[in-house]
């Protein structure tokens, strides 16, 4: 036991300080290196390694075949015509013993995780193409396939977490590659379990009919986002941020001023600002004008706040630098101190962002003309189309996370010369 | 004593007065015009004194006088039995309860899943992302959904309300925790490691003390987005109780008075939240031997 404790360390070393670590030597391949764990450097003496996951999967597989049936149509004639597990079934059955079988011999860990992902997800989709069609009749057996395939997609994602590539498009690549595993198997639950399961399509639609329904609504879709995002939350989201930013600037101009705002700042930065919507929407009307203006209460206080401490950011012996070249306040506020707030400031950024959608979209909750994404979320719900409202959330988290890469996109250029980006 | 007196309780009072000024007059500028219309209809003339008052004693005025805000919620914290359906005590209770468990609900989640993160590195690589991912997700969009959703299925009143507030604030606690759990430092860890203590030994006698100052600054971040997902929980369905209902039912009759006093009593909820926190911390961490700054 005891001499294996010093691979942990170097594990504790990459993860903790976030420095560069030499490499197990045996790791060091072509492109592919890997750190070596525990227990694949003890079965390397052996033709195979088992891993818990996968003989969990084969101890499922094993039970789902005991237990029988996937659905409860097979059970009944309507298993004659057109039902479709009974020519996939037995494939699922080797898709998974297979891929599971393979990953557990003596091969490269890439190699493996390979086997396992097609496995997997190949196991997955001959389920999830199998119930469709017929839903609310999935079995105990349904479930467990599905469980077994997902511990398979597990043991993928334990593999690629371990790899430690020396090319940085491969290290980018596992950077997406994983948390994408991650979402698609969300979806793939979803999906298995409110088909498998027959949930009422009003109470939870598949993510299969969201989808449809987006591509058959891209009209609607296009004029709420037109509405909401940039007429509203954009508008709202400049004037916020460019307030704020003025704000800041006087306060730190003026020293009684910073020291009147700062705490009331931090106190309403804890306020539910949002409950200014109706207020806003009877001053203002019903356009987009009143939730640009919840939009710039809302991002005010953040950019403010943040501002303000970023400003003081800078050291002081580049401070004192700036005074030795008898430079004025403004010189001193553009070439040294602004840029030296600029994280904070693109931190702020990306707060607004965010909070932007959402005051957007709950102003319009008070009222608005009939386009809007808040507008349709909260008319379609009481319409009962369920699928229509989770395609505006689709959208909206789509857009949200957009505009937020968009903000990060600008930060990485406008900050290449700090350390959180420069780094590595 | 008279630094603290300069350095905050002057400047502070100073701003708060020009604030109060400001809404003043934007309270006469904004009322003015109603007040004419009104004046001319009536044929009531005044001087200009009078008609200041008159705009700011308007029974459903655009932008309510300090004053009228502060008698309004005077009135009906103080003065009327906290069961009346009136009571903005009761209003901010019903909320209040939602906040708290969902509060509880997501720091549990969010330590969870940060131990989960800390410790497993396929979860940290595969999870990670997608929190954080989910933050820029205009979340509150989907709380009339999911109140919707679970009413269907007879679940009501206080559970999905409390399931907002426990989405919004499970992701602060936990990105502070994991922050918190990796903040010892590599002296420390190798320490542990020449004790040959094991895993649970590390995390019980060393991360988790550190991370307790990470802990509550992060729940005093969760404890007002929490509250803000219970007022919004409150706001499509036409809730009968609660600081959202009061938000809702003043913005549908115009009671402008109403809307600022809910406001106000939110306000009070939050601040009194963020700061049981933090002294919930300070006590806490005091107790485990921290020393003040």
């Amino acid at each position: 036991m005891l001499p294996f404790r010093q691979t942990p360390i170097v594990d504790d070393f990459a993860r903790h300080g976030g420095r560069k670590v030499p490499l197990p030597l045996e790791g060091r391949g072509q492109g592919w290196g890997y750190s070596v764990v525990q227990s694949e450097r003890l079965a390397g003496m052996r033709w195979f390694s088992p891993s818990w996951q996968v003989v969990l999967a084969v101890l499922l597989c094993i039970l789902a075949a005991v237990l029988g049936p996937v659905t409860t149509a097979e059970t009944t004639e309507q298993a004659a015509a057109g039902y479709p597990f009974a020519e996939t079934k037995s494939f699922v059955f080797d898709l998974i013993l297979v891929a599971g079988a393979i990953s557990m011999a003596r091969i490269p860990p890439i190699a493996a995780a390979l086997v396992l992902f097609v496995g997997a997800h190949g196991a997955a989709w001959l389920l999830l193409s199998g119930i469709a069609g017929f839903e609310g009749t999935a079995r105990a057996p349904f479930y467990l396939l599905l469980a077994a395939a997902w511990l398979l997609a597990w043991r993928c994602v334990t593999l690629l977490s371990g790899l430690q590539p020396a090319a940085r498009w491969a290290r980018v690549l596992l950077r997406l590659v994983i948390p994408a595993i991650f979402g698609l198997w969300l979806l793939i639950f979803w999906e298995a379990i409110t088909r498998g399961a027959g949930i009422p399509f009003i109470l939870l639609p598949p993510p299969s009919a969201v989808g449809a329904r987006i591509a058959n609504s891209l009209p609607i879709l296009a004029a709420d986002v037109r509405q909401t995002i940039f007429k509203a939350a954009l508008a709202g989201y400049a004037m916020g941020c460019a307030a704020g930013f003025v704000v800041a600037i006087l306060a730190d101009r003026f020293g009684f001023l910073r020291r009147g705002l700062m705490p009331i700042g931090n106190l309403v930065s804890a306020l539910p600002i949002i409950g200014v919507a109706p207020i806003m929407v009877m001053w203002f009307g019903f356009g987009w004008e009143s939730k640009a203006a919840v939009v710039v209460i809302m991002t005010f206080f953040p950019m403010l706040v943040n501002t303000v401490a970023g400003l003081t950011a800078s050291g002081h012996m580049e401070r004192d630098l700036m005074r030795t070249y008898a430079s004025s306040y403004w010189q001193t506020l553009f070439k040294l101190r602004l840029p030296a707030a600029a994280p904070f400031i693109f931190n702020a950024l990306k707060i607004n962002s965010t909070l932007a959608l959402i005051g957007a979209i709950v102003a319009e909750f008070f009222g608005t003309p009939v386009v809007g994404m808040g507008f349709r979320i909260s008319t379609e719900v009481g319409r009962m189309n369920i699928d229509m409202v989770w395609a505006e959330i689709a959208v909206a988290a789509l857009a949200g996370s957009v505009f937020y890469g968009v903000v990060a996109l600008f930060e990485r250029a406008a900050t290449f010369w700090h350390p959180s980006v420069r780094g590595g | 004593m008279t630094d603290r007196l300069r350095d905050k309780t002057i400047p502070v009072t100073t701003i708060l007065a020009v604030l109060v000024a400001v809404w003043y007059i934007g309270a006469v500028a904004m009322n003015a015009p109603f007040q004419r219309d009104l004046d001319r209809r009536g044929d009531v003339t005044r001087t200009t004194l009078e008609f200041i008052g008159a705009t700011l004693s308007q029974p459903k005025p655009t932008l309510p006088a300090p004053h009228q805000v502060a008698a309004n919620f005077f009135e009906n914290t103080f003065l009327r039995k906290i069961t009346s359906n009136r009571s903005l005590v009761y209003h901010s209770w019903v909320t209040l309860s939602s906040t708290l468990v969902g509060f509880l609900f997501g720091t549990a989640l969010g330590i969870l899943i940060a131990v989960g993160i800390v410790h497993l590195k396929s979860l940290d690589r595969s999870l990670m992302p997608w929190i954080i991912a989910s933050q820029t997700i205009p979340i509150l969009a989907i709380a009339p959904m999911i109140i919707v959703v679970l009413a269907a299925v007879n679940v009501t009143g206080l559970i999905p309300k409390a399931l907002i507030s426990t989405y919004l604030s499970f992701f602060p606690v936990a990105v502070g925790m994991v922050k918190g759990l990796r903040s010892p430092e590599i002296m420390h860890l190798d320490l542990m490691r020449t004790y040959f203590a094991s895993p649970s030994q590390v995390f019980w006698k060393l991360r988790a003390p550190a991370s307790v100052p990470f802990l509550f600054a992060s729940m005093k971040v969760a404890v007002a987005a929490s509250l803000v997902g219970a007022i919004v929980g409150e706001l499509p369905t036409g809730a009968v109780a609660g600081i959202g209902s009061k938000l809702l039912a003043g913005s549908y009759y115009s009671q402008t008075i109403d809307i600022w006093a809910a406001l106000v009593a939110g306000s009070v909820v939050a601040a009194l939240l963020v700061a049981l926190v933090g002294v919930a911390g300070r006590i806490v961490e005091r107790s485990m031997g921290a020393r003040p700054a």
